[in-house]
Order: structure tokens, then C-alpha cells, then sequence
């Protein structure tokens, strides 16, 4: 792959509705960055499929009738593109905080340079960060329709890299660039360039943590950028709306992996005389609980800190709003009012009122962990199909936490404070293990026969684009 | 809340051992110290905060200032200090917000003293006794937590693409990062003043490249070589201090804890009496001289000296003073005047000098750290914003060492009486071992654009009687037996009734005359902007942006510049 130096190619290259072809400033940092982003997605992107054409949707208009294109493409060869939401005059307002109802800004304010950045950049390195993590997994893929999901999310998870790049070369000058240029040197991992957020540096190598991570982590990005398409920042409010189209089919990618492998283990405890899952070369129940119980606790951590000055900072300048700001609330300003959480104090967990801007955190995870609920309760609904007995769970949101006021104490999934001796007596029975992961890697086995799937995991309910399960989605 | 109007606190303790430290460990290997900060969230000074992100009050800083001076006494071996983080988030976040946005005005001005001394030791701690501090800034560092590097010789950050070293006192509390940091950034570091201007004007500072490029770290290094690289550094560091120290093997002493006795209106130390009057606001302070066999000690020699530890008049007497200057700052608010009596025998002081001083030129460590603290106390007392009057009547022993205390006061009354014939006089240590913290003697200072006069009493060690002391122009008012009663009254009570602002600027001003340098800088320019911000509604009114930091609604700023 050559990077592209000239513009003409670039503007056509790159589909956009940001008047990239009118925009020399914009485009001659987008080109400086190609080549270095296209070094990055050799190096860190998903190894070894390179030139494999695989049938993927491409992102080529905001249009809601056409905005996809289906079709074969080598992954360096996708388009990613820099789509904004198209502006509604009436809708461009400041949707919460003290000048709630106020126009949006079109431009950075200068009062809140540092925080949008701030915002921007938490938000864009977690895109690269799951590329990375995943990088393996298109060798251990259980069927070729799995396979090109990976590689469906990995592309836009390229592009909604771009579309934050985007945002920091137009608005954020020479810091922008130098921000871009640090997305694609920091490595999910690394210990001495890790990515910004705990969840992204976290390996991912199997396929249930792919999938976990696709429902419990991009879950998270789902909020997050829900929050920012309430923003003041015009550019940013219709940026992240259009990503969270995208967004919405990784989350189905791991809704319904994982459902498929419950469904999958299911049918194996029954086939086994004994009920072993594990006899049949299936993924047992309890290791299905253990992996619900890591990834969900470790994607709370990334709504930050319970009680967070940042949070009521953010929210009061308009520039991060709840889960559909406008649409759900009346008050915008949510300047009086509590949010009573549980926290613990002189070693007891005692409930307390916190003013409600400080408590935004929450408030988003709260609506993240009630749609988990909505997704367990689905999963559940198959078990009881199956006519097994077993359900699965989600663990209390103060169970294993890293970050907020959780951290530090320890909880056992029902919630209840417990002591770190019992806590770590108990931590192989709830928490994914190194055993676990050996066990995992053992019956992750490539399937490459089109319309096949491994043993562990049923097939999808229908494919990709009205195509039948058999179609190659991959062509090696 | 600390100090909330109303509310009663139990009185600061500022004794430390490091068995009780709470937010500090400190290993030693050889000539090499690591002083770890990783302060308990739950174990702030009082109710009300909680010391998130090794963020600090004045309890840690108690604790620091602890560390910095055994260091020197105890472990005189040690050359290179490195201070940084066992949190694993952040090496210091700065003084906790909570504990400042609920602190009353004096409380903050006086933990943002206590700490600025306390930042001033460490480099005094290099600049008298070769024991180099460096900052191993393992994480965020922001705010009070630059300004503690800054402290330090050299700071190095890791570059992980992530911590980054900040001042963000300005955009985000709408204060200034008082505690030495705009003075040490462009007068210490010498960082460009428009670069300086960017920095503390950005919340989230400055990282990597640009942060060594800038001036503000001296390096960086990547999480997996940071370690190595700051043992590295440290050992290359003690041997250049080492070349400086000598290479005399040096066993530290143990700094015994004070022997005090509290009651309600008074703390007895040994050689130190601290009594206070509330109704009156006048407090007494009174310190006697060296016993006979203080001063055998002293002539034995250095080694004499050493041998004495802590019990030595000269470390114990000023250590004694230094705490009663502290309990007097931050748990006697309401005392206007202190009245200071030095006791004894004035000849002896000067002897007691002269072989202190002779000790001194040996160059033995342990006297050199005995005369620096005194000269640390000494500053201490010409920081402390309180009137002092000092009172040379019967039985007077304003000589030598204590006559810097008769000079650091702002006024001395003497008496002349034939029946009670008292001297003062000047030893060894008056002509500039004991300087300011702008870098002079206070005789120095006290003739300022008097050449003659300096002239006259230069290097001279003698007694001087009440009469030719006051020609040489060391009394402020001489008075007779006659006079002396109501004289003193009168003054004690014309002083008692002004203005205590007034009197607090006034009195630092007239204080310190003579050119400026770093340290006299961060407690006149800086303190004094600061303690103006401070009481400003932009700061501190109810929409503030240090009342309203961490809480849910947004300053708003009264825009005229004033």
C-alpha cells in the first residue's frame, strides 16, 4: 500500500461530507497522518489478513435509506470515511447545563479548548485500543461469517478513529495534530505507551472475550458516545451520532455471539450424559458467569469516577449530556436535585445523596447497566427455550472495580462488603482465570468452511446483508 | 471542615517520629534515600476531606517536613533523596481542594507557609549539606506536586503519554499555585516567562518532549526504564554531592523527641517558655541561654558536639523555639504581640558563639546542621505574622545567637539601669552564618544605607552596655528604671490596638529590606498575591471558583481587573 500523496486522490479516497476537496488546511494534515495511520493499521491491525477480500460494509453516505456499500474488500484498501449527521438549524442548540437552550458552537470555544480535546482524545484512543487488542483473533475465528464481523468491527472501529482525527485537525490546531500523532504511537498493553482507559489494555485473545468485549466494553463506547451527541460542540454532537450507527452493529456482533454460545452450551449439557458442557468440547456456564463477571465490572470502570467533579464540569458547560439529553429530561440544567448512592464509609456501605451534576457519571451507567439487564434477560429467555435450568447473572456494579468510589474495597458479586480474605478466597470462583483462558485457547480452533461453525457456538438465526449463512464471507 | 468559623479543632501537633507516619515511607541504601509519598485518603488532619491522589493537608506536610530534617541529623550519610509516588495513579495531585475550599482564610495562609518552608529546606537541605533531592515523577504531577518537585534539583517524568506535569491552579480554582511554583518556574528554572505563561494557563500541563524542551522536567523515561534510569541518576548524583561532602564517614544522631510541659495557658520546654494571654492577645515567649555545662560542651570540640546529639542547648533550645513558633501560628490565632525575653548569662552566649563557631570551621557535619537549623528557626520567626516586641530588661541575655532575636523583632526596649546593669552583645554567629531568607545578616539589613554604622560593628564580638549599644543604633527605645513600666505598657497596648492586617503588612515589609532573591520572592511577591486572591470573591465568595471546584455549578467571575 502506497500512502497517497496527493490530494485529488485523498479527497476521493476518503468518502466525507466535510468538504474535505474545499479544505487544504484539513487535508493537508489528513494526508500528513495516511501514511503514519496506514503504518499503524499494518503493524497493529489485524494480522495476517491483509489481502483477503472480505465482504464489508462501507460507510458512504449519512443518508438513512443508502448510507452503507456491501461488498469484497482487502481490508487496507476500505474506505474510511469522515461523515458528519447533517445539520438541523433547529436542533443545534446547547442541549444541558447552565446555557441549556443557547446555539451550539460551531467553532472550540476557547473556555473549554482543553476539556473537548480532553474528551476527544479519552473517547479516540479507545477505537485504535480494541484494533489492537484484537489483532489475533481472525486465526482462532470460529466461522467465516465470525470472522468477517471481526474484521467488520476492526474497519469501523479504523474509521470512527478518523472521524475523531477529524475533529482534532479541523478544530483543535497544531495540539490536535500532535494528539492524532499520539493515537497511533500509544499500544493497547504496552507498559510503557498503554492506552488512556484500563478496559483497552486488557488482552483480548479468544473469542469469548471478543465477544464479551463487543457486548460489555463497546456497550460502554455506546454511552459515552451517546453523552457526547448531546454536545454543544455541534461538530461533535453529529460526528458521534453517526458513529453510534455503526456502533449499534458491534454491540449486536456481541449481544448475539454470546448468546449463541449460551444457546450452543445449552444443547451440549444436554447431549452429555452428565450434563458436561466442558465433555463436550463446549463452554461451560460457570465460565460463561466468570467472563459476564470481568468484562462488565472492567467496562463500569469506563464511566469514571461515581462522584466526579469532571462529570458536573462537562455537564454544566454543555459539553457532555446524558443518554438522549433532549429527548428524555425537561430539566436541562439539573442544577438542584440528588442521586442517592451506595458507598462505603468507616467500613460500612451506607447510602448518600450526592448532588446530581457530580453524580452524571452514574447516571450514564445506570442506563448502561439497564440495557445489560435487557440483553441477560434475552439470554436467559434461551435458556429457558433450551429447558435448562441454569441463568446467568450480572454482578452487582460494585463488584471488582478499578476505578470510582468502589475501588479499594472489596465486594462479592451480590454486592455485599466482604473482606479482602474472603474476596481472594473467592476470586477463581467469579473472576476469569489463566486456567479459564488455557481451556478457551484449547477449543478455539479455525473453521473456514463456508456455512460451518465451531462445536462451541451456534449458528447466527440469519446472515450478513440477506446473504444465507453459507456465503463466503471471508475469501481466503 | 477545617477551621470553620465556630468550630473548635484540637491544637496542631507538629512533633513527628517515623513510626507514626501516616503518608510517608522512607527507606535508606547507603548514600541513597527514596522518600515515598503515598498519602492515606482517610487520614487528613480533620474531618471533612479525603486525601485522594496523594493529595495533601497540613498533616502530610507535618510529616515532610519531618522527613526532610532527620534526613539531615539522622542520615547525614545519605546524598541523593528521590522523592516520588507509591500511588499508582499519581505522584501528587497539590494540596487537597476540599480541604482548602473548606478551610478558613488563616488556615490556608498558614498551611501554604508551613509548606513553602518546608519546600525551602529541601533546598537548603542541597545548598548546606549536599543532600540533593530529586523527583522521580511517576505520575500525574500536578499543582502542589510540581511545586514539590520544583523544590527538588532535578525532576524527572515518565513518559507514558499520559502523566503530564501541570500547574493548574489558575484555569481550573482560580487561585495561584502559591507554593513556590510560579517563582521557582521562571526564577529557580528559569523557564522562558511566555512559555511559563502557556504552562500555567493550561489545566491538563504539559507532557513528554515538549515538557523536557520547555524546561519543566530535566527528562523523561518510559515506564519500563524509569526505575533504572532514576537509580542511575541518583547514584551519579550522590558522587557529585560526595565530592562536595568529603568523604569523612558521618553516623546521623537521633533527633529525641521534645520534652514539653502543656498547660492551659502555657507549653515549658526545657530552655523555651510559651505562655499566652487570650484576653490581652499578647503572648510571651522566653528563651534561656546555654548552662555552664552547655557551654563545656560547646569548648569540647566538635566531637564534644557530636557526641551531645539532640541534647546539645544550641539543636535543643532552637528546636523547642521552632515548635512554640508553630503552635503560636497556626493554634493561637488571635495573639497580636509577643513579648520576647532572652535569659542568662550574656558572656556565656558569646563564648558559647565563639566555640561554636570554631567548631563550625572544622567542618564537622553535625555542627554545620546545628548552626543551618538555627538559621532555619531564626527565618521561621521573621516569617511568623504576629508583632514582636523584644524586651531586654533584668537578667537579659539579648547576646550572640539570641540577639538575632532582638534584631528579628520589630522592636527592641532596653533597659538602662545602674542598679540592674544588664549587656547585650555580638558574637560569632551575628555576622552573616545566620542569614534571612533573602540571603543577609539581620545587622546587615538593620544598617541598610548606613555604611558607618555597619562599619563600626563589623565582626566585632563584645558586650555592649544599654548606652553604647543604643549609640552603635541596635535599641530601638532605651528607658530608665524610671520610665521603663509605663513606656512598655503604653507600647504593648498602642501595638495590641491596630489594625492586625495592617500590622501583618506592614511588619513584612519593613522586615526585609534589601534586594530579593527566590526564597524572599515566594513569601512576599507570591504569598502576598495569593493571600489577596484568596479572600477575593473569585476565589473564595459563594460563587468562587475554589468555593465551587467539585461541585456542581460553574464559577462566575466578577470581570473587573483590580
Amino acid at each position: 500500500m502506497q500512502p497517497v500523496s496527493n490530494s485529488v486522490d485523498l479527497t476521493s479516497k476518503i468518502p466525507n461530507n466535510v468538504g474535505l476537496s474545499d479544505d487544504p488546511k484539513l487535508r493537508k494534515a489528513l494526508e500528513r497522518w495516511l501514511p503514519n495511520y496506514l503504518d499503524w493499521w499494518r503493524d497493529m491491525g489485524p494480522s495476517d489478513f491483509a489481502d483477503k477480500p472480505v465482504y464489508l460494509r462501507t460507510a458512504i453516505s449519512v443518508d438513512n435509506a443508502g448510507w452503507a456499500h456491501y461488498d469484497h474488500v482487502k481490508m487496507p484498501d476500505y474506505r474510511w470515511g469522515i461523515f458528519l449527521n447533517p445539520l438541523k438549524e433547529d436542533e443545534a442548540t446547547i442541549k444541558c447545563g447552565d446555557d441549556a437552550g443557547k446555539a451550539a458552537w460551531a467553532e472550540v470555544p476557547g473556555e473549554h479548548r482543553n476539556a473537548l480535546r480532553r474528551i476527544i482524545v479519552t473517547q479516540a484512543d479507545t477505537e485504535p485500543a480494541s484494533v489492537e487488542q484484537q489483532r489475533l483473533l481472525g486465526h482462532t475465528a470460529p466461522s467465516l461469517y465470525d470472522m468477517r464481523n471481526l474484521f467488520q468491527v476492526n474497519v469501523e472501529e479504523g474509521r470512527h478513529l478518523w472521524a475523531m482525527v477529524y475533529l482534532l485537525h479541523k478544530y483543535f490546531g497544531r495540539d490536535g495534530r500532535d494528539e492524532a500523532e499520539e493515537l497511533l504511537n500509544r499500544r493497547s498493553g504496552d507498559e510503557d505507551k498503554p492506552r488512556i482507559l484500563g478496559a483497552f489494555n486488557q488482552p483480548c485473545d479468544h473469542w469469548l472475550s471478543f465477544f464479551a468485549f463487543t457486548m460489555f466494553t463497546d456497550r460502554d463506547g455506546k454511552y459515552q458516545l451517546a453523552a457526547l451527541a448531546e454536545s454543544g460542540f455541534d461538530p461533535l454532537a453529529r460526528t458521534t451520532q453517526f458513529m453510534l450507527t455503526e456502533e449499534a452493529h458491534h454491540l449486536f456482533v456481541g449481544q448475539t455471539g454470546l448468546q449463541r454460545i449460551i444457546q450452543r452450551s445449552a444443547q451440549l449439557e444436554k447431549m452429555d450424559p452428565n450434563g458436561d458442557v466442558r465433555n463436550q468440547g463446549g463452554i461451560d456456564f460457570d465460565l460463561i458467569q466468570r467472563t459476564i463477571n470481568y468484562w462488565f465490572t472492567y467496562s463500569l470502570d469506563l464511566f469514571g469516577g461515581e462522584i466526579s467533579s469532571n462529570a458536573a464540569d462537562f455537564f454544566a458547560s454543555g459539553l457532555k449530556g446524558r443518554f438522549r439529553e433532549a429527548k428524555k429530561y425537561e430539566d436541562h440544567k439539573a442544577q438542584s436535585g440528588d442521586y442517592r448512592m451506595h458507598l462505603v464509609e468507616g467500613g460500612k456501605l451506607v447510602e448518600k445523596d450526592i448532588p446530581l451534576r457530580n453524580a452524571m457519571n452514574e447516571v450514564l451507567r445506570d442506563e448502561y447497566v439497564a440495557d445489560c439487564e435487557r440483553a441477560l434477560r434475552k439470554w436467559n429467555k434461551v435458556l429457558e427455550e433450551e429447558g435448562v435450568e441454569t441463568r446467568l447473572t450480572l454482578p452487582s456494579r460494585r463488584f471488582h472495580r478499578h476505578q470510582g468510589i468502589h475501588a479499594g474495597h472489596f465486594f462479592n458479586p451480590d454486592g455485599e462488603l466482604i473482606s479482602e480474605d474472603e474476596y481472594r478466597a473467592n476470586e477463581q470462583k467469579w473472576l476469569l482465570t489463566p486456567a479459564d483462558n488455557d481451556y478457551l485457547l484449547s477449543i478455539m480452533k479455525p473453521v473456514h468452511e463456508p456455512g460451518k461453525f465451531a462445536n462451541w457456538i451456534a449458528p447466527p438465526s440469519r446472515g450478513i446483508e440477506g446473504k444465507p449463512l453459507e456465503f463466503e464471507y471471508v475469501r481466503l | 471542615m477545617a477551621e470553620a468559623e465556630g468550630q473548635s479543632f484540637p491544637a496542631v501537633d507538629f512533633e513527628r517520629t517515623p513510626a507514626d507516619y501516616k503518608h510517608w515511607k522512607v527507606s535508606y541504601d547507603g548514600e541513597i534515600a527514596r522518600v515515598l509519598m503515598d498519602v492515606d485518603p482517610d487520614g487528613g488532619l480533620r474531618p471533612g476531606y479525603e486525601l485522594k491522589l496523594n493529595s495533601y493537608d497540613l498533616g502530610v506536610d507535618i510529616e515532610l517536613a519531618d522527613v526532610v530534617r532527620r534526613m539531615r541529623f539522622e542520615h547525614p550519610e545519605v546524598r541523593t533523596v528521590i522523592v516520588s509516588s507509591g500511588n499508582d495513579r499519581a505522584f501528587c495531585a497539590g494540596a487537597n481542594i476540599n480541604m482548602l475550599g473548606a478551610s478558613t482564610h488563616a488556615w490556608k495562609v498558614n498551611f501554604c507557609k508551613f509548606t513553602n518552608e518546608t519546600r525551602c529546606e529541601i533546598e537548603d537541605a542541597e545548598r548546606h549539606s549536599q543532600q540533593v533531592w530529586i523527583a522521580a515523577c511517576n505520575g500525574t504531577t500536578a499543582g502542589g506536586g510540581y511545586e514539590l518537585a520544583l523544590a527538588c534539583r532535578e525532576i524527572y517524568l515518565i513518559d507514558d503519554g499520559n502523566s503530564a506535569v501541570s500547574l493548574p491552579e489558575v484555569p481550573l480554582l482560580g487561585v495561584l499555585p502559591g507554593t513556590g511554583g510560579l517563582t521557582r518556574l521562571v526564577d529557580k528554572r528559569k523557564v522562558r516567562r511566555d512559555l511559563a505563561d502557556v504552562f500555567s494557563t493550561t489545566a491538563e500541563g504539559v507532557r513528554g518532549k515538549r515538557a523536557v524542551k520547555w524546561g519543566l522536567v530535566d527528562g523523561i523515561y518510559p515506564r519500563s526504564k524509569f526505575d533504572e534510569a532514576m537509580a542511575k541518576r541518583a547514584g551519579e548524583v550522590a558522587q557529585e554531592a560526595a565530592a562536595k561532602a568529603g568523604d569523612t564517614p558521618r553516623k546521623g544522631i537521633t533527633l529525641e523527641p521534645l520534652q514539653v510541659s502543656v498547660e492551659d495557658n502555657s507549653r515549658s520546654y526545657g530552655s523555651v517558655r510559651f505562655s499566652w494571654d487570650d484576653e490581652t492577645r499578647i503572648a510571651e515567649l522566653e528563651i534561656d541561654g546555654p548552662s555552664e555545662a552547655d557551654l563545656e560542651v560547646v569548648r569540647g570540640g566538635a566531637e564534644a558536639i557530636y557526641a551531645a546529639g539532640s541534647k546539645l542547648w544550641a539543636l535543643r533550645a532552637y528546636r523547642e523555639l521552632d515548635d512554640a513558633l508553630l503552635h503560636l501560628r497556626v493554634n493561637h490565632l488571635n495573639i497580636g504581640l509577643v513579648l520576647v525575653r532572652a535569659k542568662g548569662d550574656a558572656q556565656r552566649l558569646l563564648d558559647h558563639d565563639a566555640a561554636l563557631a570554631k567548631a563550625l570551621e572544622s567542618g564537622h557535619w553535625f555542627v554545620n546542621e546545628v548552626v543551618a537549623h538555627m538559621a532555619r528557626t531564626l527565618r521561621r520567626f521573621d516569617l511568623t505574622s504576629r508583632s514582636f516586641f523584644a524586651l531586654g530588661d533584668a537578667g537579659t541575655a539579648f547576646a550572640g545567637n539570641l540577639f538575632e532575636l532582638a534584631l528579628a523583632s520589630d522592636r527592641f526596649y532596653l533597659l538602662d539601669d545602674p542598679d540592674q546593669p544588664v549587656h547585650v552583645g555580638l558574637g560569632a554567629l551575628n555576622h552573616g552564618v545566620l542569614p534571612m531568607s533573602h540571603g543577609v545578616s539581620r545587622l546587615d539589613v538593620r544598617f541598610y544605607g548606613d555604611d558607618a554604622a555597619a562599619k563600626a560593628l563589623a565582626g566585632k564580638q563584645e558586650l555592649l552596655d544599654p548606652e553604647s549599644a543604643d549609640d552603635a543604633g541596635l535599641v530601638t527605645v532605651l528607658l530608665d528604671d524610671i520610665d521603663w513600666d509605663d513606656d512598655v505598657r503604653v507600647a504593648i497596648e498602642e501595638r495590641a490596638s491596630l489594625s492586625p492586617d495592617a500590622l501583618t503588612g506592614m511588619e513584612a515589609n519593613l522586615r526585609f529590606p534589601m534586594p530579593e532573591n527566590a526564597d524572599s520572592k515566594i513569601f512576599a511577591r507570591l504569598t502576598a498575591w495569593q493571600n489577596w486572591i484568596f479572600i477575593r470573591p473569585n476565589a473564595t465568595g459563594p460563587e468562587g471558583a475554589l468555593t465551587l471546584y467539585g461541585k456542581p455549578e460553574r464559577p462566575r467571575f466578577d470581570w473587573k481587573r483590580v
